[in-house]
């Protein structure tokens, strides 16, 4: 047997050896670990080397970012069309945003967007101060943003076909978001139900509204609606899209909180009613708050799902963003520029639902650490 | 034959009265033609073969199984699908299970108010004090702040046992508290259990701990295939058994 250098129970911490530290350490074992592991990794840096520094070249570095109109930006081109043209980010950016909301009532929606982080502080951050008093605001919150887009009382009315473009998108995804939750959790409840009838209603519901494309939905909320309404009333175009959207996207939610409800062991609800506490008590307090949690990756899924479907609603002749976008292409003056306006969309698309990503990631690991012993 | 031989031990009154009750799951008849009184302050262990209705039993008394035929009466008040009254007697009738079912989203001190605060409207402060309290007498006071996964499974059936004292119940029922324990932890929960029984809680206990039962109950029930077979005094059930059920039982139940 080798000799030991240190006598036993006196042996120090070493540093690990270099193959496992630093760059070098990385690659070997994420890169270059196996034959098989180094061919994929060469041929994954060639396919890099052969998109991205012409891709920068297009969208970048060739690329014109102001200019009156297409014309005048292929003009300051080598080759016309050979770059990326941004300049209708700028030039049209009011109708991107904003669709044709009146330009001096826009300062309207930009408050509503900013309220609408006041409403959400109190449910992002659960140490907020004055938490109590946040959430009277939230709850009021759709009134006030409703009163400020649409116009009421002291603020002029502005007709909801005039709301487009990303404010649309927002409005309509968020809306969705909102309302879809607390009505997905009342389904999935439903459909959980020992009522038959609450059941059975439950059941047609979520099997209905999953069963039809949501396009059969938008058209006959921008269609049939108006005749199942007793005659003399009408209902907004946007208002008949929000429900739609809302009620479609909660009939999934309900099926992944369902999931949720059946991974909680039956013993918790009854410890929970042998100690007297009613349904709804035991739903509110032990049942949803664990729920929730471990269903957060569907929740996120369905969120991100239906933030995407509202692009859906240029069918029903309303101008989300794609479609202020694709508006703009049929204008002469910024005809041909396909790819800088799609890219562009997708890109604003990928920041909004990659934002709610990250979020659920942190919400995750958050709650993880929070209670990190309990896995059993 | 069920033998009745009920021994009055303590001079207390009927606290759970139940007269000719069946229970079917289906077409399952799991509880048949039960009799039985509970006197105030009385310990009662349940006994019987896998499947013979001990837990079916035990969770009629708080309507976590609902019986089709009979009376039960707990506190004076009739088990019927009245909502108000079954939260009545639940919330007087504390219930331990075999699997804890500690909530493992909250605290142990939070698992201990929860109750008291939204079903008793209890201020949080006073639950709070009530609850330590208790965590002392099963003496994990100093968990109070971790969460259940942190806790060892006698530490949590203590916490599950404190819980249900938190909503200073009448009745106290236990559904085999000790079979999910290892063994080294079986000894501190019944420690609990009996210190429980000498404070004078009204206790009926489903459990094969037969040491337990000759040391606290007052009475020994043995259930087989949906029926109370036999019931007496712990001395005269353990050393002389009526029936040759009850005989089977004793004989395998203490042979190992
Ligand atoms: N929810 C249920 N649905 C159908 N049958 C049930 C249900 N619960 C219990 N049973 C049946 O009723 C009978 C009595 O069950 P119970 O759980 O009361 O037995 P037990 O005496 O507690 O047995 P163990 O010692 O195994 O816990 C068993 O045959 C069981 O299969
Ligand atoms: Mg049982």
């Amino acid at each position: 047997m080798k000799e030991k250098s240190y006598l036993p129970g006196t042996h120090p911490d070493l540093p690990p050896p270099t193959s496992e530290v630093g760059v070098v350490g990385w690659a070997r074992k994420n890169l270059f670990a196996t034959p098989a592991d180094t061919i994929f990794t060469l041929l994954a840096f060639y396919v890099l080397y052969s998109i991205v520094p012409g891709f920068m070249q297009w969208a970048f570095i060739d690329a014109v970012y102001v200019a009156e109109n297409r014309e005048a930006c292929w003009k300051m081109m080598e080759t016309p069309g050979g770059a990326a043209c941004w300049a209708f980010t700028s030039i049209r950016l009011n109708q991107l945003l904003y669709g044709f909301y009146p330009e001096t009532e826009v300062w309207r929606i930009n408050l509503s967007f900013i309220l609408l982080f006041v409403a959400l502080a109190p449910v992002l951050i659960d140490r907020l101060p004055f938490r109590k008093q946040f959430f009277i605001f939230t709850g009021l919150y759709p009134f006030v943003a409703g009163w400020l887009i649409f116009g009421w009382f002291a603020l002029p009315p502005v007709a909801s076909q005039d709301i487009g473009g990303l404010a649309l998108t927002l409005i309509i995804g968020i809306t969705g978001i909102a309302f879809s939750l607390p009505l997905g959790i009342l389904l999935a409840l439903g459909r959980t139900s020992n009522l038959p009838v609450i059941k059975i209603l439950s059941v047609l519901f979520i099997e209905f509204i999953r069963g039809v494309p949501l396009i059969a939905l938008l058209f006959i909320a921008s269609t049939m609606l108006n005749y199942f309404m007793p005659p003399g009333t009408t209902f907004d175009l946007l208002v008949r899209v929000l429900i739609m959207v809302t009620l479609f996207a909660s009939a999934y939610m309900a099926e992944v909180i369902r999931g949720g409800i059946a991974g909680i062991p039956k013993g918790q609800i009854e410890a929970a009613s042998a100690a007297g506490l009613s349904y709804w008590k035991t739903m509110y307090l032990i049942v949803m708050p664990q729920v929730l949690k471990i269903s957060i990756p569907g929740i996120v899924n369905t969120f991100i799902g239906l933030f995407k479907d509202t692009t859906l609603v240029l069918i029903i002749g309303m101008f989300d963003l794609l479609g202020m976008g694709k508006a703009a292409l049929t204008n002469l003056n910024w005809a041909g520029l396909h790819r800088e306006m799609y890219l562009f969309v997708a890109v604003v698309f990928f920041f909004c639902c990659y934002g709610m990503s990250l979020y659920s990631g942190y919400l995750e690991r958050k709650l993880d650490t929070e209670n990190k012993f309990q896995k059993k | 034959m069920a033998t009745k031989a009920i021994k009055k031990t303590e001079t207390g009154e009927t606290v759970i009265h139940i007269e000719g009750m069946h229970k079917w799951f289906g077409n399952f008849h799991a509880l048949k033609d039960i009799d039985l009184e509970v006197f105030q302050g009385e310990k009662i262990v349940i006994c019987g073969p896998s499947g013979s209705g001990k837990s079916t039993l035990i969770r009629c008394i708080n309507r976590l199984e609902e019986h089709q035929q009979g009376l039960i009466n707990v506190h004076g008040t009739n088990l019927t699908s009245d909502l108000k009254d079954i939260e009545t007697i639940r919330s007087d009738v504390g219930m331990v299970f075999q699997s804890f079912n500690l909530f493992p989203h909250l605290t142990i001190l939070e698992n201990c108010v929860l109750a008291p605060i939204w079903v008793r409207k209890m201020p949080r402060k006073e639950a709070e004090e009530i609850a330590m309290d208790l965590l002392e007498r099963v003496k994990i006071p100093e968990q109070a702040l971790k969460y259940p996964g942190q806790l060892s499974g006698g530490q949590q059936q203590r916490v599950a046992i404190a819980r249900a004292l938190c909503m200073r119940p009448k009745i106290m029922l236990f559904d085999e508290p000790t079979s999910a324990l290892d063994p080294e932890m079986i000894k501190e929960v019944l420690d609990t259990m009996i210190e429980l029984a000498q404070d004078g809680m009204t206790m009926l206990v489903v459990t094969h701990e037969m040491g337990f039962a000759r040391k606290v109950a007052n009475r020994v029930i043995f259930m087989d295939a949906g029926e109370i077979i036999e019931e007496n005094d712990p001395e005269t059930f353990f050393n002389k058994p009526q029936n040759d059920r009850t005989k089977l039982f004793l004989s395998q139940i203490l042979n190992h």
